[in-house]
């Protein structure tokens, strides 16, 4: 079938996003729709003494002023990993942004007007932020450590709580001093990974309308399932009284994934009885939640032919006022620490700190991110020093597929040394280059998959069209498109005559989440087993109505043929039903259980993440020129190899704004350039002179066809690699963004080292 | 009845007289009100999208008189008399306009939320220029930001509605 896997089917979403006519959530209209704003702390640590808001409340057009006064009612904390979240904030605000009252208006100028008129009285305390300051002795403390409780989704074994450290992790294996007694060569060294904003066009935006005991939300969300969840057990119901619907997403990138706005918007439209919409500006969405800055020290043991032997890594992790994602994030973080390489011994010390500053979460390839630029510029490092080739050094350390990557985890399910190759063929390795001109790679791995747990459903309707209820998020990675070809591969079914509605958590069923690059893999794990389901009913109905066994008959085109006979899908319904009406349903289901605990042990795969790049560097500025990106896209089979493509293109364009200039800047816990103004992502202009992108299908993935996830992996790969080339002309930073002003230092000192003849000051 | 909370914004109302999507309209406005707000609330023309409310992104993007403005930081009395463009009053019926059609062949979007701006830009950039180079291009469209393509995929849906337009216009022209 044309239309199945491995076809570049144009996005079945296309024509409505390039009309106009796609939905997302703030173009939805309801009758009697509140307006709704925040109003948010602008102090980053303060106790608040006294809130007044008559003077709001009787502003004509206002119609409820909520602050935590009106949630006695409920227990009113949240957080999916750690419940240390008031809904609003209560007695003190711990970052700058912090919502701590909210008003429902008829239109928003009103709603902002009385935000106006709420008055605070702040006490100011003492504030930590920065990761030295929270870490210090005398530290403000954020939370008290005794009240803190895992939250819905913790799954994080042991919190251990110390301090402002709200949840720590360690990895290891072997013994570490014998390891590195036996190294020839040492590099040790701290760098810094700055705060990044998401950037998902679309700010945060829900609506919520309370009626009765239940609550309909309209939510910009990646895991309606979760949000379901905590908004169940915040507001006291049944979860099956909280209804998500989910719109198109206008970009999610991790920003969405989890509990952000919707409490605050069911909270105001449960006072106010009629529905509210909240919708976060840009500078209101970049304090809901960002990427985690980082402090990381790393040493690096080798023999001196380059054998990689023993690694020692210890992180600290600023996750803000609230933990929101930060012990995932921190626990990925030690995974890819290592890297993907054959070690005697490694240990890794991660740490999850708060800070008064605006709260992290996910952010595409986090963790990844974080630690492969760090791992990769001191294998490069050591390279140098043992004269081998970067190339070369890998391929000789590289784990092989089957080898253990960490203890008790999944063993290695990927061709790295394939991958690596692919990337020194695109650069052409070896080849001269032109003057400044620098060229690297980098190689890691991200644990993907998040929990496999995904169901759905297929409805094959009288008229043999088909409908797949899935609760995947289609936020612009074509997970619409995917199902679709996944369903049209096993109902043997053109690709017009299925449809994919958003999810709705009353009509699709479960799903974990969108993000972890888990949807191709478990929830089309998932919609390929429902689909078998239905291709099962069709094959049987057609072997009734044509009286011969199943294997006589051949689904094709909508059809059941037997030879030249055939019968439609919409015959074969009639047939079975004996009436004009009726449908055929089939279900899937993906579980650790159901799949003999192969997953259970984690990661459901392991996400290759590699890039490639080659940078001119210009001595008299420091600015640098991408010339070429390169990712490898090794995703086992893709089922629609242009999406993957595109998805390697974005998340390459988001690792490019990461390395070279992409930095949320605080000062006493104020963001400095808290608008797009100030704050810059990559433009047309920023883009490089050349991108390849190469897709390797060894079908070694956990889905069905062998299919494993992708789109994350190349946006820890290019910092890496762009870090590389930039050492690879002489000039070595330990600190992100790359910006010109700090290249250029680095060039000036790496100059002066050289007039030193090169001997350590 | 005064309005205590409206005074500072509704001092007077004013009647204008504009072009959307080759219909012509009144409308009765308010002096504060913004160019988006009226096409999206009370039009319900919501392709137009709201992001960075700073005239960066360009996800606002609508034609005046044929040249992009950010509704965003546009009032709607600035339109007064003039001739708008949103991204609903592009195709020709069912028929997608070539730029269209080319970003859904090229798919040359993602989350789609970019989309109706990138295109309305696009459009106006083939207008004045209709064989643009890729320098060209990026440039043009420097300010209509993407975090999901990467933009490869938008460049070259540009180029194709180029030539397809060119063409076009060729085969108009000799008959």
């Amino acid at each position: 079938m044309s239309e199945g896997i491995g076809h570049n089917v144009p996005r079945v979403d296309a024509r409505s996003k390039v009309t106009g006519e796609a939905i997302f959530t703030g173009d939805l209209k309801l009758s009697g729709l509140l307006h709704g704003k925040v109003l948010r702390s602008p102090y980053p640590h303060a106790l608040i003494r006294r809130i007044n808001t008559d003077r709001a409340a009787s502003l004509p057009g206002v119609v409820s002023v909520l602050t935590s006064t009106d949630l006695e009612d409920i227990d009113p904390y949240y957080g999916h990993s750690i419940k240390d979240r008031p809904l609003l904030a209560i007695d003190r605000v711990r970052f700058v942004g912090e919502p701590l009252a909210a008003v429902a208006a008829e239109d928003e100028v009103t709603a902002e007007q009385a935000l106006s008129l709420i008055e605070v009285e702040y006490e100011d305390l003492p504030a930590a932020t920065t990761l030295e300051e929270a870490l210090s002795d005398d530290a403000p403390r954020l939370h008290e450590t005794d009240t803190l409780r895992p939250g819905l989704f913790h799954g994080l074994g042991e919190l251990n709580p110390d301090g402002n450290i709200c949840y720590q992790h360690s990895i290891h294996r072997g013994d570490l001093a014998e390891a590195f007694k036996q190294a020839e060569i040492i590099v040790e060294q701290e760098y810094t990974f700055p705060a990044v904003y998401q950037y998902a066009m679309e700010p945060h935006t829900v609506i919520a309308a309370w009626e009765g005991k239940s609550v309909t939300v309209w939510a910009s969300c990646q895991h309606p399932y979760l949000v379901r969840a905590e908004l169940a057990e915040l507001f006291d119901l049944p979860v099956a009284s909280v209804r998500i619907i989910v719109p198109f997403l206008g970009g999610g990138f991790g920003s969405k994934s989890y509990t952000k706005m919707e409490p605050i918007t069911v909270a105001l439209a449960r006072k106010a009885r009629r529905p509210v919409r909240i919708a976060n500006r840009v500078d209101e969405a970049m304090v809901t939640t960002r990427r985690h800055n980082m402090r990381c020290w790393m040493r690096t043991g080798a023999l001196a032919d380059g054998t990689l032997i023993a690694r020692h890594v210890r992180l600290w992790m600023d996750t803000g006022a609230y933990a929101d994602n930060g012990p995932r994030v921190v626990a990925t973080a030690a995974d890819a620490a290592p890297g993907p390489y054959r070690w005697k011994s490694f240990q890794v010390e991660a740490y999850c700190v708060y800070t008064n500053r605006p709260p992290s979460g996910s952010y595409r390839a986090f963790g990844a991110t974080h630690l492969q630029w760090i791992g990769e510029s001191q294998v490069d490092e050591i390279a140098r020093q043992a004269g081998v080739d970067p190339v070369d050094i890998r391929i000789q350390n590289l784990l092989r597929p089957g080898e253990e990557v960490r203890p008790g985890g999944k063993a290695l399910d990927a061709d790295l040394v394939g991958d690596v190759q692919k990337i020194a063929d695109a650069l052409d390795w070896g080849s001269p280059k032109p003057p400044d001109t620098g060229r690297g790679l980098g190689v890691g791995l991200l644990a993907a998959g998040a929990r496999p747990v995904s169901t759905a459903i297929v409805r094959m309707e009288i008229d043999g069209h088909a409908t797949v209820l899935v609760s995947s998020t289609e936020m612009g990675q074509g997970v619409r498109t995917v199902m679709s070809q996944l369903a049209s591969q096993e109902l043997a079914l053109p690709i017009e005559h299925i449809r994919v509605p958003g999810g709705d958590t009353w009509i699709t069923p479960y799903d974990r989440s969108t993000g972890a690059s888990r949807s191709t893999t478990l929830a089309g794990m998932a919609v390929h087993r429902a689909a078998r389901e239905v291709r099962q009913q069709l094959l049987e109905i057609a072997s009734q109505a044509f009286e011969v066994a199943l294997e006589a008959i051949e689904l094709r085109d909508g059809a059941a043929w037997r030879g030249d006979q055939s019968l439609s899908y919409s015959e074969l319904i009639q047939f079975h039903f004996g009436f004009t009406g009726g449908e055929l349903i089939g279900r899937g289901e993906v579980s650790p259980g159901g799949n003999k605990g192969s997953y259970a042990e984690g990661p459901v795969f392991w996400e290759v993440c590699v890039g490639g790049a080659e940078v001119r560097l210009d001595r008299d500025t420091g600015r640098l020129h991408i010339t070429k990106l390169v990712s490898v896209a090794d995703v086992g089979q893709a089922v629609n190899p242009d999406l993957v493509k595109a998805q390697e293109m974005g998340a390459s364009m988001q690792g490019l704004g990461n390395a070279l200039f992409e930095e949320m800047i605080f000062d006493e816990g104020q963001i400095l350039n808290g608008t797009l103004l100030d704050y810059h992502i990559p433009t047309t202009e920023d883009m490089p002179d050349q991108f390849i992108s190469r897709l390797v299908e060894n079908e070694d993935g956990p889905g069905p066809y062998g299919i494993k996830g992708a789109g994350e992996g190349a946006l820890a790969g290019v910092p890496a690699a762009i870090v590389n080339a930039l050492a690879d002309i002489g000039v070595q930073v330990t600190e992100l963004p790359l910006t010109p002003e700090r290249v250029w230092q680095a060039l000036r000192e790496a100059e002066a080292e050289h007039d030193d003849g090169g001997s350590p000051s | 009845m005064r309005v205590e909370s409206a005074d500072v914004y509704n001092s007077a109302q004013i009647q204008i007289r504009m072009i959307v999507n080759g219909q012509s309209m009144e409308a009765t406005i308010e002096p504060r009100e913004l160019l988006l707000d009226f096409l999206r609330d009370r039009l319900g023309l919501t392709g137009a999208k709201r992001s960075c409310d700073v005239q960066v992104c360009g996800t606002c993007t609508v034609l005046m008189d044929g040249r992009p403005v950010s509704a965003c930081c546009t009032l709607v009395y600035e339109a007064q008399n003039r001739e708008l463009l949103t991204i609903e009053g592009l195709a020709d019926g069912d028929e997608l306009h070539p730029l269209q059609q080319s970003f859904v062949e090229q798919s040359a979007l993602q989350c789609g939320f970019c989309t109706p701006g990138m295109i309305l830009t696009a459009n106006s950039l083939l207008e004045e220029i209709p064989n643009p180079t890729r320098q060209q291009i990026q440039h043009y469209l420097k300010g209509n930001l993407c975090r999901c393509t990467g933009y490869w995929s938008v460049l070259e849906a540009v180029e194709l509605a180029a030539r397809r337009l060119q063409a076009e216009g060729q085969s108009e022209g000799s008959a």
